[in-house]
């Protein structure tokens, strides 16, 4: 297993130590050494090859030209289409879907020259918490197979925790990033909404979704947004305003910075281990310079009811399109509405058929002004009170997760399940940058950091989030050496 | 009621019972690329699913991007119809599963449409009618199917062409204004000419870039309230609107008059029957489930860019009848007759800019042209003869060189083929016999010819001299001015 970041990676590339084929076999490797945590869905084969041969191209004719990303392997979540790559969407109603198209953010990190090599296990169309609604098995956490390593990005997070890739990309919309990068020990950026384009990225909830990568380093993380930020005329909610310049800014520390601490994301609920790891890291900032601050979100509580209400109705229409007419699964049969219904029946798992129930109902005639329309004014509470939170602090502090990684089969419920989303799906309602960086450990589990910015400003979140990591040892923390899978869960 | 009212009449029915109907019109905009998508939106010919790409076909992962043309022509047509233009809008996902709507929910406008509260005010029987327009709103067309059996829930099969699905399809809902179907009628065709004339449809009611929907109830006279309202589809034509509504007004009319209800419910124009069957009963609409796009921000429609489109409207055609007759003299029929077509109103202006007098080149549209361009399906700007082909055939009359039968049988021969009016005229000879000597010897010739006619006339009797005249013409193939060769005999039998 491989500490080695993209920065360190690209150095060696540079210097001539390796080639991007040689990367690309290496972590082919050691993705299928951890093959029992069933981390990844499928290897990009034709595409690695090519995409490795460019890289060396540059390398070898225009080092110049090669950014920081040229010749990196990396893996990516089955929810972003690229161009005659399998996109399942870790379901099985797109087993075999293969897009004529690639995805603006996967494209631009082709053209800075980065190497995919696989498609990584996910939760159904993005939805969980634990990886285990993905239609094709769940996904182990290196730090301990028995135990989740969050979701839905879970198969991401996992192959960046292990040490098979040095970074990874994944979706987030309501925390599907940083709660599993907070699971499995990585960083894990979820940027401002609408900074990376959504094209090609198979929607759960639109106007939550975002990708962001997962990395080793607050500074691998800011490489790797770089290259994807920025507006594309492609998808209309993407923001038109400047990406600011990243790398600068990232050494400037905390000196001085005023820190917001969420009353209401250290009450009650959280593990003592976890609250420990935080309050640990809160006075380690502090020593950094920073001045903490308490602040109120008082309308958190209302987050969980206002997300579950918005992203099932988006998601009720966005998967509507799976209907076997065109593309995915088909189950033949003799009347156009028993099609539709077997279909639909087949081809989606228990969690995604709740989901669309869920949304259905909230937006049906006679609940809508109750529901949809009611949810709606509390997001715009939500991110109101964000707002001016930011009158008086810089950036806001709080655990990522109230929970370390749960074993398999914990969370039967989807109530308890849902509830490991509270710290994090306010950010999502409100469209701001955050990221999970590793903190401490709990019981021998990773605890993560969440550090939240106003809206484009990721520069500075990259910001707080490096100066801290920077400062303490637990980014440079592997999972222990693998035990055997025990059991299976029920 | 009575035991005849089972067979009343439409007048009848009229009698007692007064129609209320509103009409939905659905326009295909003329833009170059559908509404969120760079397909092409003129997608007739094109081999099933050829003209569509990853976003309207409904891929997964593709977003919609919107086709700023679209809402200009939208605006437009809005402002045309008198509507206010909010500052804010939004589109909205309107939510059924069909195989023709490829997302499984078209992209439409709910509760903050493009514009609102309009109205169109015509004429019918001497009477001006004035009908609101609730809203004129944008959103996309869907694909279309074809069945193997009557419907598809009875096919054995069904195939989708997508080439459609996306096309920026406005919707215009007009108020329940109207009373008669011959005022819906002239409300549709009215409107037609309006979309035409400002260049935002192409008013195909056949090929369907044109659809209208109706809404019709029958209540009491002197009733505010509405009846139950039974909703109209498949009329494929102005004429089929008509009769549509006529059907509907005495079906209904005689189940209330015999006591019964009438269903809520949606019913199809059948063409071939004359009469609308029922299609699907209220119990079992659907429930849309509109909420708003979220893979597109809301409009804001400046008062600049409101100003700028206002600005640039063209002439609509009520406007351009009224100036037609003020600075040409036209009669009104005659104006609202050049006014029917954008083309003709053209046609009209640029003869009288060529110094063809008003009347004149209103008779030759109206009359010969009109004809041609109806048998040969091919208007007069794209015909071989062209405008300036008809002017300078004009002109020729005008100036005597050639007479109206010649110049008829011209008109005739250029239509398709074109050339140069003047030049066959002086290639083949076919300018007026103007030779004054020429012309006497002629006349001479057919005073010795026709005694009796001669006779005939000095007796009194004033017809005989056509007979003269005619021999003259006959003489010169048609050549002579019948004017001046009758002159010449009046002057030769009165010496």
């Amino acid at each position: 297993m491989s500490r080695e970041t993209v920065a360190e990676l690209g150095a060696r590339l540079r210097r001539g130590n390796a080639t991007p084929t040689e990367l690309a076999a290496q972590a082919r490797t050691a993705l299928e050494s951890i093959a029992d945590l069933h981390p990844v869905l499928r290897y990009t084969d034709a595409l690695t090859e090519r995409q490795a041969g460019r890289a060396a191209r540059i390398l070898a004719e225009s080092p110049e030209e090669a950014g920081p990303l040229c010749g990196i392997p990396f893996a990516y979540k089955d929810v972003l289409c690229v161009e005659g790559v399998e996109t399942s969407a870790g379901s099985k109603i797109l087993e075999g879907f293969i897009p004529p198209y690639t995805g603006t953010a996967l494209q631009r990190l082709l053209d800075a020259g980065a190497v995919p090599v696989a498609v990584t296990n996910c939760d159904e169309f993005a939805m969980g918490s634990s990886n285990e609604n993905s239609a094709f098995g769940p996904v182990g956490n290196p730090w301990d197979p028995n135990r989740v390593p969050g979701g839905s990005s879970g198969g991401s997070a996992a192959v960046v925790s292990a040490g098979a890739v040095p970074f990874s990309l994944g979706t987030d919309t309501g925390g599907s990033i940083r709660q599993p990068a907070s699971f499995c020990g990585v960083a894990g950026f979820k940027p401002t909404y609408g900074r990376i384009s959504r094209y090609g990225l198979i929607a759960f909830a639109s106007s939550l979704d975002q990708i962001g990568p997962f990395t080793r380093s607050v500074e691998d993380a800011a490489h790797v947004f770089t290259a994807m930020a920025g507006h594309d005329p492609r998808d209309s909610t993407s923001s038109p305003a400047p990406v600011e310049p990243v790398a600068e800014q990232l050494a400037r520390g905390v000196q001085g910075m005023r820190l917001g601490i969420p009353r209401e994301y250290m009450a009650e609920g959280l593990e003592p281990g976890v609250r420990s790891a935080v309050e640990a890291a809160l006075a380690q900032l502090e020593k950094l310079g920073a001045t903490l601050v308490e602040v109120s979100l008082p309308s958190t509580e209302a987050a969980l009811s206002t997300y579950y209400i918005i992203a099932p109705a988006e998601c009720s229409a966005n998967l509507a399109r799976m209907d076997g007419v065109r593309f995915g699964l088909h189950v033949d049969r003799k009347s156009l509405t028993d099609t539709y219904l077997e279909t639909r029946g087949q081809g989606f798992g228990p969690e995604v058929k709740r989901r669309i129930m869920l949304g259905t109902y909230a937006l049906s005639s006679g609940y809508y002004d109750a529901y949809y329309r009611q949810a709606q004014k509390v997001r715009t509470l939500i991110a109101e009170e964000f707002d001016r939170a930011f009158e008086s602090v810089d950036a806001l502090v709080s655990p990522t997760s109230p929970i370390v990684a749960f074993p398999k089969g914990d969370k039967s419920d989807p109530l308890s399940m849902y509830l490991c989303d509270i710290l994090t799906l306010p950010v999502n309602l409100a469209g701001l940058p955050g990221i999970s960086i590793p903190c401490g450990l709990s019981e021998g589990l990773p605890v993560g950091l969440q550090v939240i910015g106003p809206r484009l400003q990721d520069a500075r979140v990259l910001r707080v989030a490096h100066a801290y990591e920077q400062s303490t040892p637990w980014h440079t923390q592997m999972p222990p050496p693998a035990p055997a899978v025990t059991g299976t869960p029920s | 009621m009575t035991a005849t009212s089972a067979v009343s009449t439409l007048d009848q029915v009229m009698q007692r019972w007064e129609p209320v109907i509103g009409l939905e019109v659905h326009g295909q905009l003329l833009t170059q690329s559908k509404m969120f998508c760079g397909c092409s939106a003129d997608y007739i010919g094109s081999p099933p699913n050829s003209n569509t790409c990853p976003v309207c076909l409904g891929l997964p992962g593709m977003l919609p991007v919107m086709n700023r043309v679209a809402i200009e022509y939208t605006v437009r047509s809005a402002l045309a119809l008198n509507c206010e233009i909010p500052e804010h809008s939004k589109f909205d996902r309107k939510n059924y599963f069909y195989p023709d709507l490829p997302k499984g929910y078209q992209i439409s406008q709910w509760d903050m449409p493009l514009s609102l509260n309009g109205h169109l005010t015509f004429t019918v029987d001497g009477e001006e009618v004035r009908c609101g327009i609730t809203r004129v709103h944008l959103e996309e067309d869907t694909g279309t199917l074809q069945h193997a059996g009557d419907i598809l829930q009875q096919a054995r099969s069904s195939v989708v062409d997508l080439n459609r699905a996306g096309v920026p399809l406005m919707e215009i809902v007009g108020e329940p204004d109207l009373r008669t179907p011959a005022q819906a009628r002239e409300y549709l065709v009215r409107l037609r000419q309006i979309l035409v004339y400002i260049g935002v449809n192409d008013g195909n009611l056949e090929q369907g870039s044109f659809r209208c929907d109706a809404n019709i109830s029958l209540r009491k006279y002197g009733d505010t309230g509405l009846g139950v309202k039974v909703e109209v589809k498949n009329m494929n034509s102005f004429r089929a609107v008509q009769r549509a509504l006529e059907f509907e007004i005495v079906r209904q009319g005689r189940l209330l008059d015999q006591g019964q209800t009438i269903a809520q419910e949606t019913r199809g124009w059948v063409e071939a029957k004359g009469a609308t069957i029922s299609q699907r009963s209220k119990e079992y609409a659907h429930d849309y489930r509109y909420f708003p796009e979220p893979d597109l921000p809301p409009l804001h429609l400046s008062a600049e860019f409101v100003d700028r489109v206002r600005a640039a409207l063209p002439e609509l055609p009520q406007q351009l009848a009224e100036r037609l007759q003020r600075e040409h003299g036209l009669s009104a029929y005659d104006a609202a007759n050049l006014t029917a077509e954008r083309e003709d109103a053209r046609a009209f202006e640029a003869l009288v800019a060529a110094g063809v007098p008003a009347k004149v080149a209103a008779n030759w549209l109206m009359g010969e042209v009109a004809r041609l361009a109806r048998e040969t399906r091919i208007p007069l700007q794209g015909s071989g003869l062209g405008l300036e082909g008809l002017a300078s055939l004009i002109k020729l009359v005008e100036a005597g060189t050639i007479n109206g039968s010649t110049a008829k049988e011209l008109l005739e021969e250029l239509y398709l083929a074109g050339g140069d009016p003047a030049a066959a005229v002086r290639e083949r000879g076919l300018g007026q016999v103007s030779d004054q000597a020429e012309l006497e010897r002629l006349v001479d010739a057919v005073i010795a010819e026709n005694p009796a006619a001669v006779a005939d006339f000095q007796g009194g009797k004033e017809q005989a001299l056509q007979r003269l005249v005619g021999g003259v013409m006959k003489a010169t193939r048609g050549r002579a001015d019948a004017k001046v060769v009758t002159g010449l005999l009046r002057e030769r039998l009165a010496s």
